[in-house]
């Protein structure tokens, strides 16, 4: 029997004598996509930074794909891909640099063209992706490059953190599309957002954590908040 | 098996080395002002002590090290800072494979800058306090190197403590200052050692010190990093 892609027991998370997580646990299966909705300061986002390891469970335990958090930190790490807020980006490096850069770190191939022909898969016109410093692009420019990036990468788990923000349309689409493809091929996504709407089709369960407690139920058909509370929240910020 | 995570952990080394310098080389402004201000603080130096060539050629080793290490620490920041500054880090630290290969790459990029920054500096220093080669200038260039890669292994270390905070600027001197006392101490005897001509006595065993302190604070340092980088 295949290990969930994430599996976390009780785990809480502080941040000097604020808690951020009060003991979350949840599940998702491989080939499973599952949002997790709240309001500012809900804990969105320092759940996803526990699933990747950028912080360490204050309590609890939890996996990724069977490798535990904290004892084996490095293949996690392998596993996951995460898009979050800021891009993360080298402001003197042009788009294809930071996708270069990206791509040794990856242990990836990184020729030339191959690093174009992925930002201009996101969308990014390669005069631009080639040309110009990442301090000079917009800022749903950055956020493709980094979408180029994760889609370099193309982990088992995506964790992605209000992953629809300054995209238009077509970025939207293209979030959704890698959301579709990872699942298809075994991996799964857990995704932070208060854009409901946009997520809906390629989530198949729906969460909310509030005060760092995830309210809904975790099983699947359960899981879904009430359209009145789903309308709340859509109006909410990022956690 | 061990021979391909150390071939993965030098490619990963290298590139974190490659985009640190090609940023610094774009950017320029770092490297600018701190020669500018190792230059100043040399000028600084050279009026307190006075006309007196004897005095400045008997001070020139202190104050060549101390305008090395005050300038020197103002790149260990930046080299962070542009970490920080689009929330980069936290790709950097999600990259599979060991994170010691992150403080390599760091301390790579940080000692091409600083020895670039000495070999602007040692010039106006030897003019202004009236140093000549001495006959064993390898072995005083052997000092120099080894001085600064312990200078630079400590700062690049430290200054990812600081990183996590709001005065970092202070904070890293404090933390780097009283670890570099015996690099310092090393370093600058050796040097004066060396410039008075004492090669085989203070010389070779000050630099045999300066090598202890090195691998003390390397082998201390990778081993640490990945437990100081976490956030």
């Amino acid at each position: 029997m295949q290990a969930p892609a994430v599996e976390l027991n009780a785990v809480a998370h502080r941040f000097g004598r604020r808690w951020a997580l009060r003991g979350v646990s949840l599940r998702v299966a491989a080939g499973e996509a599952l949002a997790v909705m709240g309001h500012n300061g809900s804990g969105k986002s320092t759940l996803l930074r526990v699933v990747a390891t950028l912080l360490r469970p204050t309590r609890g335990a939890g996996s990724v794909f069977g490798h535990d958090l904290v004892g084996d930190a490095g293949a996690v790490r392998a596993a996951v891909g995460l898009l979050g807020h800021a891009p993360g980006l080298y402001d003197d490096l042009t788009a294809v640099e930071n996708l270069a850069f990206a791509a040794r770190m990856l242990g990836r191939p990184g020729d030339r063209g191959a690093l174009l022909a992925a930002l201009e898969a996101t969308g990014l016109p390669p005069d631009v992706a080639a040309g110009e410093r990442a301090r000079s692009l917009s800022s749903g420019m950055r956020r493709r490059v980094a979408l180029a990036r994760t889609l370099l990468q193309r982990p088992r788990l995506l964790l992605l953190d209000e992953p629809y923000n300054s995209f238009d349309a077509a970025g939207v689409a293209l979030v959704n599309e890698l959301v579709g493809e990872t699942r298809a091929r075994g991996g799964a996504a857990l995704l932070v957002t208060h854009e409901l709407g946009r997520a809906e089709g390629v989530c198949d369960r729906i969460a909310e954590l509030e005060g760092g407690l995830l309210r809904a139920p975790s099983d699947a058909g359960e899981a879904a908040p009430p359209a009145a509370r789903r309308a709340r929240l859509a109006g909410g910020g990022r956690g | 098996m061990a021979e391909s995570a150390w071939r993965d952990g030098v490619r990963r080394a290298r590139a974190v080395a490659w985009k640190d310098l090609v940023t610094e080389r774009r950017t320029k402004a770092n490297f600018a002002s701190v020669v500018s201000l190792a230059t100043l603080m040399l000028l600084l130096f050279g009026f307190a002590l006075g006309p007196d060539a004897a005095a400045l050629r008997a001070a020139a080793a202190g104050v060549l090290w101390l305008t090395v290490i005050f300038s020197g620490t103002l790149a260990f920041n930046r080299s962070y800072q542009l970490e920080l500054e689009d929330g980069a880090i936290e790709q950097l630290l999600l990259y599979p494979g060991d994170r010691g290969a992150i403080f390599l790459g760091k301390l790579a990029a940080n000692l091409v800058f600083v020895l670039s920054m000495e070999a602007a500096v040692i010039p106006v220093a030897a003019v202004l306090y009236h140093i000549s080669p001495p006959p064993a200038w390898p072995m005083l260039l052997a000092v120099l190197l080894l001085g600064t890669f312990g200078f630079v292994t400590l700062g690049t270390f430290y200054a990812v403590m600081a990183s996590r905070v709001r005065s970092r600027e202070v904070v890293l001197p404090l933390l780097l200052f009283p670890m570099l006392v015996p690099v310092l101490i090393a370093a600058a005897e050796a040097t004066v050692a060396l410039l008075n001509g004492n090669l085989m006595g203070d010389a070779g065993a000050w630099l045999r010190l300066l090598v202890v302190f090195d691998v003390i604070f390397f082998v201390a340092a990778v081993l640490a990093f990945p437990y100081v980088v976490e956030m």
